[in-house]
């Protein structure tokens, strides 16, 4: 079996693992005070401190949540009601076009239920946002603007964006920018500090950690209002008992990520590339997503679109043949929509039916890439004289 | 002869999982059966948002996630396809149209035709698949020459070969009824279902016309096609009363008719005639409404054609009985001559031909030869 879809989730590092089951079997809250407690409450931390160095981020800055989603969530919706509540004109939300839904549904929802202007920041056909255009869209009214919300990078066509450039920009008018840097963790350099970002959202199961476990981190002058009230935990932010085994294990993976994201990058990067010449090679009409430089992409994604197939049969296909691997857009009940990351970049919707997304990952080898190599050909021919229904 | 081509040799085999028990557990039979088994779900309304809670028919979003669930227990691969734009052209649109026209459709027969052995068989076919696997009670038997028939499930009760009865030699060459050779009640294909670890083993069964979730066909056909205001008339063309579109009525129906005044006789009236130019139902005596003979078109054959007349069984109706039949093709079309007279026989539905078992072939019927001429 080639497992290539790893952008959806990578086979949890066997540290990891080791760390997540030795915490099953110890009692503790993390918010007690007697002994149990304490203990629990010295591996939290620890972890906390563990992920803050592999992120290039203080301790404090470290909010766990249950999930990118939920990390998404909370700075999106979290900040616009802080940020409108100080002032009440800041109702413009600016967004990628290209975000995944945990951010692009969070934006619209407010839209839709509490008052938002919502504005998409204009890509190029790679899916990038160019500072410019977060600069033209802020300079249009500085002080109507809530946050902005761009991803590290993309997760479908493996885009990365300029995010130090344009959280200068935002800084430059004041405005907290977001990022959900959850398919960039442990592929390109991430360093919340440097970034100059104001929230980052990071996840635990893309990176060889636990289901279940994320984190936003969160710059200490931010105060979003939270979506989970509760008990407290998590600088008021983010209430709900801790979750031990879950935030241990995620910070091994988090270390191990950091400590071997110039290997990943190097190694991953060159199969990466050899898919992606093997592919054009069978099929030479392949158009490859996203940006073909190799320091404006994801080493791990290779995305394509194959003129005249559907994706799903491509992916029917290659199942049968043992190649896992995504369309790399959304479902609607089930049946395949036209990703939305392609129709931003101004693909043909004809088109943007067509795409296969092959990510790699830690486990990935040549042998990988041969399957696919075998495989493509006369897949992308049957699914074309299969066609478009 | 009566070897069915799931005990040959392994195949390539997609099986359309609507989400419902039969079709579950006759993708459960294919895979046990030894061959390489892809379940896929047709997502057939243009609007897949809509949940309903304990109801059955195609397209909710429960629906595919129970045929999902069905698949990941019997182990298969799963897919949804959107086939919901030729599902709407070639089966809702020619449903309503034919209503409008004064006809009477059948359009299971329609889908099978047009969407599951067409479409999605086409499809499959492309894909590398070699048949398509449904959860119709129906026979495929393969004769020594290679040639295939169709004939009646071994259960009468529960055949629906009427509703296969459009198959021609090509479709049925690729098509795969596990759940035909089984004389089992439906209870005990649930109780099968549950054995094998199914959910769908409780669900209730689905409505007769899946795009219309709530059964009201005539209030579906209304929002359709409006209000057309006209008159019910008697033979003798007198004004009985008015209806709010002659589309909205079926020959031979008795109920709902709503005119003030009995008949002469006392006797119940019925539905002879509808009339879309005039916009005129006519109704009478039940009498009226004996057919001795009837002219179809479309005819399509299951194997070879007949080339003169010959006595066949005819089935008139998805859950009709048989009626004893000479039927002839005359210039692409069929006539047919029933022995004794038939009465509810409206212009729209198939007549599917039989010998024996064996399905000979179908048409759509477009004229019919009143006892009484009447009308």
């Amino acid at each position: 079996m080639a497992y290539l879809d790893h952008a959806a989730t990578t086979p949890m590092l066997p540290e990891a693992a080791e760390a997540f089951t030795a915490q099953l079997s110890i009692t503790g809250n993390a918010s007690s005070l007697h002994a149990s407690g304490r203990q629990a409450r010295r591996t939290v931390e620890e972890a906390r401190e563990t992920l803050a160095e592999a992120l290039g981020a203080r301790p404090s800055e470290v909010v766990f949540t249950s999930g990118g989603t939920e990390a998404d969530n909370l700075a999106v919706k979290g900040l616009y009601w802080s940020r409108r509540s100080a002032d009440p004109a800041r109702t413009r939300v600016l967004a990628s076009p290209v975000e995944h839904h945990a951010v692009l549904d969070a934006v619209h929802w407010l839209g839709e239920q509490e008052g938002a202007t919502v504005e998409y920041l204009p890509v190029d056909s790679y899916g990038r946002v160019h500072p410019d255009a977060l600069r033209e869209a802020i300079a249009r009214n500085p002080d109507d603007v809530a946050l902005a919300t761009v991803m590290w990078a993309n997760n479908e066509i493996g885009t990365v964006m300029p995010v130090r450039e344009l959280a200068d920009v935002a800084a430059e008018f004041g405005v907290p920018l977001h990022a959900d840097a959850v398919q960039a963790f442990g592929q390109v350099p991430v360093h919340f500090e440097a970034s100059g970002l104001a929230a980052m959202t990071v996840s635990g199961h893309k990176i060889g950690g636990p289901y279940g476990i994320g984190a936003l981190l969160l710059g200490r002058e931010y105060t979003p209002v939270p979506v989970l009230h509760g008990g407290g935990q998590e600088r008021h932010v983010r209430s709900g008992t801790l979750d031990v085994p879950a935030i241990a294990s995620f910070a091994v993976a988090g270390r191990l990520a950091a400590e071997h994201r110039e290997w990943f990058a190097r190694e991953i990067g060159a199969l990466r590339d050899q898919l992606v010449d093997a592919v054009r090679t069978a099929v030479p009409d392949a158009l490859l997503g996203g940006d073909p430089a190799p320091e404006g992409r994801l080493p791990a994604n290779a995305h394509f679109t194959f003129p005249g197939c559907e994706g799903d049969s491509l992916l029917l296909l290659l199942d049968a043949q043992g190649i896992e691997c995504s369309t790399g857009s959304a479902c609607t009940a089930g049946v395949a929509q036209p990703s939305h990351v392609l129709l931003a970049t101004g693909a043909d919707p004809e088109l943007a039916r067509g795409t296969l997304r092959f990510s790699l990952g830690h486990t990935s080898t040549e042998d990988d890439v041969e399957a696919v190599a075998k495989a493509i050909g006369p897949a992308v021919e049957r699914a074309r004289a299969a066609g478009l229904t | 002869m009566t070897d069915t081509p799931q005990r040959t040799r392994p195949l390539r085999v997609l099986a359309a999982m609507s989400g419902g028990v039969d079709s579950a557990v006759a993708a459960a039979r294919a895979a046990e059966a030894g061959h390489d088994v892809t379940g896929v779900h047709l997502a057939l309304s243009a609007n897949p948002q809509s949940f309903r809670t304990g109801a059955r028919g195609c397209c909710t979003i429960e629906d595919s996630r129970d045929a999902r669930r069905a698949a990941d227990v019997i182990g298969i691969p799963f897919y949804v396809w959107d086939l919901a734009d030729r599902f709407r052209e070639d089966v809702v649109e020619d449903f309503i149209a034919e209503y409008e026209a004064g006809r009477t459709p059948n359009p299971c027969l329609r889908c099978n035709e047009k969407i599951k052995f067409a479409a999605l068989l086409d499809k499959a076919l492309a894909l590398g698949f070699d048949a398509v696997c449904t959860g119709h009670y129906a026979k495929v038997i393969v004769n020594a020459d290679g040639s295939r028939e169709l004939h009646r499930a071994s259960d009468m009760a529960k055949d629906q070969s009427y509703v296969l009865g459009v198959l021609d030699e090509k479709q049925l060459a690729h098509a795969m009824f596990p759940l035909g050779d089984t004389v089992t009640t439906k209870e005990e294909i649930r109780a099968e279902a549950e054995r094998r670890g199914l959910a769908v083993a409780k669900k209730p069964d689905s409505h007769d016309i899946c795009f219309i979730a709530d059964g009201d066909t005539q209030g579906f056909l209304a929002k359709r096609l409006g209000k057309a205001e006209g008159d019910i008339v008697d033979e003798s063309g007198t004004r009985l009363g008015t209806h709010e579109g002659a589309y909205g009525f079926t020959i031979g129906q008795r109920k709902g008719l709503r005119i003030g005044t009995p008949a002469p006789d006392g006797k119940p009236r019925y539905v002879l005639d509808i009339s879309p130019v005039t916009n005129t139902v006519t109704v009478g005596p039940a009498a009226a409404l004996d057919v001795t003979a009837l002219t179809a078109i479309k005819p399509r054959w299951c194997g070879t054609a007949p080339t003169g007349p010959g006595t066949y069984t005819a089935q008139l109706r998805a859950h009709g009985g048989e009626t004893e039949v000479t039927a002839e093709p005359v210039d692409g079309e069929l006539r047919v001559t029933f022995t004794e007279p038939v009465r509810g026989v409206a212009p729209g539905q198939a007549i599917v031909l039989y010998d024996g078992t064996r399905v000979v072939g179908s048409a759509t019927i477009a004229s019919t030869t009143r006892a009484t001429a009447a009308v």
